[in-house]
């Protein structure tokens, strides 16, 4: 089954973000295909570069890198919420004149078309967070 | 694109509490903007956004009911509330912000059957 995920909230507030994480390594294990993780509002706050967390906690960005890395899983950040949230790559950093871009290069900053197309391209859309 | 299907966007959040509120707001000009099929269905404390004369201008933000206003102008016509949540916030349906039908829990059960995403905000 083709499952996208839309994560909106933050992986410092709540488990939801890291449950989304979790349920991609699953459903994967499982042999399904993860077609997209949208993140939207604070949820883009996943794609951090810059986010640092206690050695004895797991790191929320490093399970997402690891989906990317090791099953190829598209991770989207919504240009408008990550804007708002200082989530910056390098050609939005370079646009609004920002010192560094901010997230990790596993992730791509795009726009809502890409959520929309995950909803007609899956059979699934599940949504974590809100 | 592949083959349409039919959202519903159930929105659960007061307008000027959380930036999810305007978020589904974009969510649902979006997908009707890439011409897919798209419903909203407002519940809980989301019934709050289509209050009637909304005025956010000194919270420095953009109005939600002026962007609810919009949605026919993108073909969103199918716009669905909770009765039972806009009776308890007291929201005078008749002069909201978009017209809207009134659903109730059985109706609400019906209407999110029908759909082939829920996408809850």
């Amino acid at each position: 089954m083709i499952y996208s995920l839309l994560v909106v909230s933050s992986p410092v507030s709540g488990l939801s973000s890291r449950s989304a994480a979790e349920f991609a390594r699953c459903a994967i294990a499982r042999g399904h295909r993860i077609h997209r993780v949208f993140f939207l509002d604070a949820g883009t706050t996943a794609g951090s570069n810059f986010s640092v967390f206690p050695q004895d906690e797991a790191d929320p960005v490093r399970a997402w890198e690891q989906l990317h890395d090791q099953h190829g899983v598209e991770l989207v950040l919504c240009v408008a919420s990550a804007l708002k949230y200082g989530m910056l790559d390098q050609t939005e950093a370079a646009r609004y004149e920002r010192a560094a871009a901010s997230i990790s290069p596993a992730f791509t900053v795009s726009g809502l078309g890409q959520l929309v197309d995950a909803c007609a391209t899956s059979d699934r859309l599940m949504t974590f967070g809100g | 694109m592949a083959e349409k299907k039919r959202l519903l966007i159930v929105i659960r959040h007061s307008p000027y509490g959380s930036s999810l509120a305007k978020a589904a707001v974009d969510v649902a000009l979006a997908t009707a903007a890439f011409d897919q099929r798209v419903e909203l269905l407002f519940t809980g404390e989301g019934v709050l956004q289509l209050m009637p004369d909304q005025d956010s201008q000194r919270l420095g933000v953009k109005n939600i009911g002026r962007q609810l206003a919009s949605l026919p102008l993108y073909d969103i016509d199918r716009v669905y509330v909770d009765a039972e949540a806009a009776e308890r916030y007291r929201v005078n349906l008749d002069a909201a912000a978009v017209a809207v039908e009134r659903l109730s829990p059985h109706d609400m059960h019906r209407l999110m059957v029908a759909h082939d995403h829920l996408l809850g905000l």
